[in-house]
């Protein structure tokens, strides 16, 4: 059993060295995508909401929870959208030799984890930049985006496999994280939502995730969190509960499937 | 039985079946439209209660054409298909692919390609480290290691895969379709390195269209047709087998076959057929009045044995048939190609039509003293002494 496992981590460490080498194939700036595409994203979205429609005025730091937020989103969706088509992109290799077929899904996602780290490499120097100072609390940040990974790898699980008999659930993914962007308070803080609505946005567990790294990285008072919010303990329990039955879910469905992929693709 | 040797693998009354929906429904508008139709899949049987043993040191054959099933129980043993009935007890461990450079990627450079590859294959980057140099000495492509594979030849790529594959040290080989590949001295190599295998009792599971390897390095084989085993045995028998089965089906599917031009036409068949010679029936079709020659070509393991034209004292006219007789007398045992067929106008062969037309034919019996086509008038003397 120790042998499969090493075998496993470096087919693992193979598949994420031959995505990174990849990725940026042909272009002149190769990996500054990686940390630009999130700023220049942010860049668009920092205008609109500053001077066109001034959601964010009279919020302090709103760049950095901005930013924050937008990075965050970022990852969700590339481990999901990335994921969902991983298995039919790999098709061939499925259908060719019986590697255990959760890494195709884990390496994409892990490859997503890398570019976060150097997206948040970004966020933490325009944070400086914006005034804040370093807190113990930024270390909170280690569990809250282990929180994110979690879900994350649970929903492309479930995206993965579904995606294998039904080519619709990639596009229709799509549509849902567009959706999903506006419903999750990137742009505009929940601050903004009215009070006895915004314990139903919590039922998302990305606003939770999004929320905790936002006090995390700038505690004052206008970041909302599930933690101010429910006054019930089981309230309180919700997000992490639909991550857990997530990832349940996931991994039950994919195990169940996985024996019949090279079949289905 | 206390001789009986180890079993390797015991494939126990395997099924394979497919389901195939009769309209596919990848996506969820066709599957709520079958939903409510009737949905009337068809199952598809590929493998159909195939059971046999491989024992430990066996060099074992799987033989079949195209679509018998033999990929499917390739796959089946290699782990990557489940069984739908059955049972495959595997004492050992197994290699897990079933072609060479699964997962290449023709974005990456030679040398990452190697490494991927080594991955799947099972091997970390220290133990790739020290075989790396061997890899790429055996492939002899060291000069191309750090080009993308995309600008790779198909010949060096598969020679690349290849020289990865073999250092894959697991109890139970499997090896497909691997000798149509590289050139000469490349195939050569393949040999030399099944030559090894069989003298380490190497247990390989080795599935192959080319009945020159199964005879040379089986020591059993099995002849799989339509999900079924027809025939379990030594390799000669299943090789002879192979090639009867083959001459039926490839007549019935090239009886017709025009030529390429639309004024001349020439089409061959093979009419009679038998343990003393063969018949082949060339029919001929010319707008004019031009005299015409008639010619083919007989092969031997892609070496052309015969290139016969008809006589020029005996032009030909208009439309017509021929008929060419060839007697077995002056030939080896073996399988022979007709490889095509051709119309000429004069004699120095300037062509009008051709046929690309390809057919079998089986000279039986059995002399292990002669190889090659031709059997020549000679003697061996021996030494008195």
């Amino acid at each position: 059993m120790k042998y499969l496992h090493s075998r496993n981590r470096a087919i693992l460490r193979e598949m994420i060295s031959t995505d990174f080498k990849i990725r940026y194939q042909g272009s002149v700036l190769g990996y500054v995508w990686s940390l630009l595409k999130p700023l220049l994203l942010f860049a668009i979205l920092y205008i609109i909401f500053t001077y066109i429609v001034p959601v964010g005025k009279g919020i302090e730091h709103y760049p950095v929870i901005l930013l924050l937020g937008v990075v965050l989103w970022g990852f969700f969706s590339e481990v999901t959208t990335i994921g969902a088509g991983s298995i039919v992109a790999n098709g061939d290799l499925i259908r060719k030799i019986s590697i255990p077929r959760y890494l195709v899904v884990l390496a994409s996602s892990f490859s997503a984890f890398i570019n976060l780290g150097l997206s948040l490499i970004v966020v933490f120097a325009f944070s400086l930049f914006n005034g804040l100072l370093p807190h113990i609390s930024w270390l909170l940040l280690i569990p809250i985006i282990i929180e994110l990974f979690a879900f994350s790898v649970g929903v492309a699980f479930i995206l993965a496999t579904a995606n294998v008999k039904y080519r619709d659930v990639s596009y229709i993914w799509e549509v849902i994280l567009q959706g999903g962007f506006y419903a999750s308070a990137i742009i505009f803080p929940i601050s903004l939502v009215p009070s006895d609505l915004r314990i139903w946005f919590f039922l998302n567990p990305v606003v939770q995730i999004i929320q905790d790294a936002r006090y995390a990285l700038v505690p004052v008072s206008g970041n909302v969190t599930i933690w101010q919010l429910a006054e019930s303990k089981f309230l309180k329990l919700i997000p992490f509960a639909v991550i857990i039955l997530i990832c349940i879910l996931g991994f039950t469905y994919f195990k169940r499937r996985s024996k019949y992929f090279a079949e289905d693709i | 039985m206390p001789d009986q040797k180890e079993v390797a693998i015991a494939v126990k009354h395997i099924h394979k079946d497919f389901v195939l929906p009769q309209h596919k429904h990848s996506s969820f508008k066709q599957l709520a439209v079958n939903m409510v139709r009737e949905n009337n899949k068809t199952t598809q049987h590929v493998l159909d209660d195939v059971s046999f043993e491989v024992h430990k040191g066996d060099f074992f054959g799987i033989v079949g054409r195209n679509g018998s099933g033999k990929s499917t129980l390739l796959k089946l043993l290699a782990g990557v298909y489940v069984p739908t009935e059955g049972e495959i007890a595997v004492n050992g461990g197994i290699t897990p692919f079933i072609e060479l450079g699964v997962g290449f990627n023709p974005e990456l450079s030679g040398r990452d390609n190697v490494y991927l590859n080594g991955a799947l294959l099972g091997f970390g980057r220290k133990q790739m480290d020290k075989m790396y140099d061997e890899i790429v000495e055996f492939a002899e492509l060291e000069p191309f290691m750090d080009q993308k594979l995309k600008n790779y030849s198909s010949g060096m790529q598969v020679r690349l895969a290849f020289s990865v594959a073999i250092r894959a040290k697991s109890d139970i080989l499997l090896l497909d379709e691997v000798l149509a590949v590289g050139d000469a001295a490349f195939q050569q190599k393949c040999f030399n390195y099944f030559e090894e295998l069989k003298r380490e009792k190497q247990t390989v599971i080795f599935v192959t269209h080319d009945m020159g390897a199964v005879k040379r390095f089986c020591t059993r084989a099995i002849y799989v047709k339509n999900g079924k085993i027809i025939k379990e045995g030594a390799p000669t028998d299943i090789a002879e087998l192979y090639a009867e089965e083959n001459i039926d089906t490839k007549h019935n599917e090239r009886e017709k076959e025009l030529g390429l031009s639309g004024h001349f036409a020439v089409e061959a068949k093979i009419t009679t057929k038998d343990k003393d010679g063969v018949k082949i029936k060339i029919k001929y079709e010319s707008p004019g009045e031009d005299d015409m020659y008639v010619g083919l070509s007989i092969t031997k393991d892609g070496v052309v044995i015969g290139d016969i034209v008809t006589p020029p004292s005996k032009p030909l006219r208009g439309n017509g048939e021929v008929s060419y007789a060839l007697n077995f007398d002056a030939l080896n045992p073996g399988v022979y190609q007709i490889a095509g067929v051709s119309l000429f106008k004069t004699i120095n062969r300037e062509l009008l039509a051709i046929n690309k037309y390809q057919n079998e034919f089986l000279v039986k019996g059995t002399d292990e003293t002669r190889g090659g086509a031709l059997k020549m008038e000679d003697t061996w003397e021996y030494d008195k002494n």
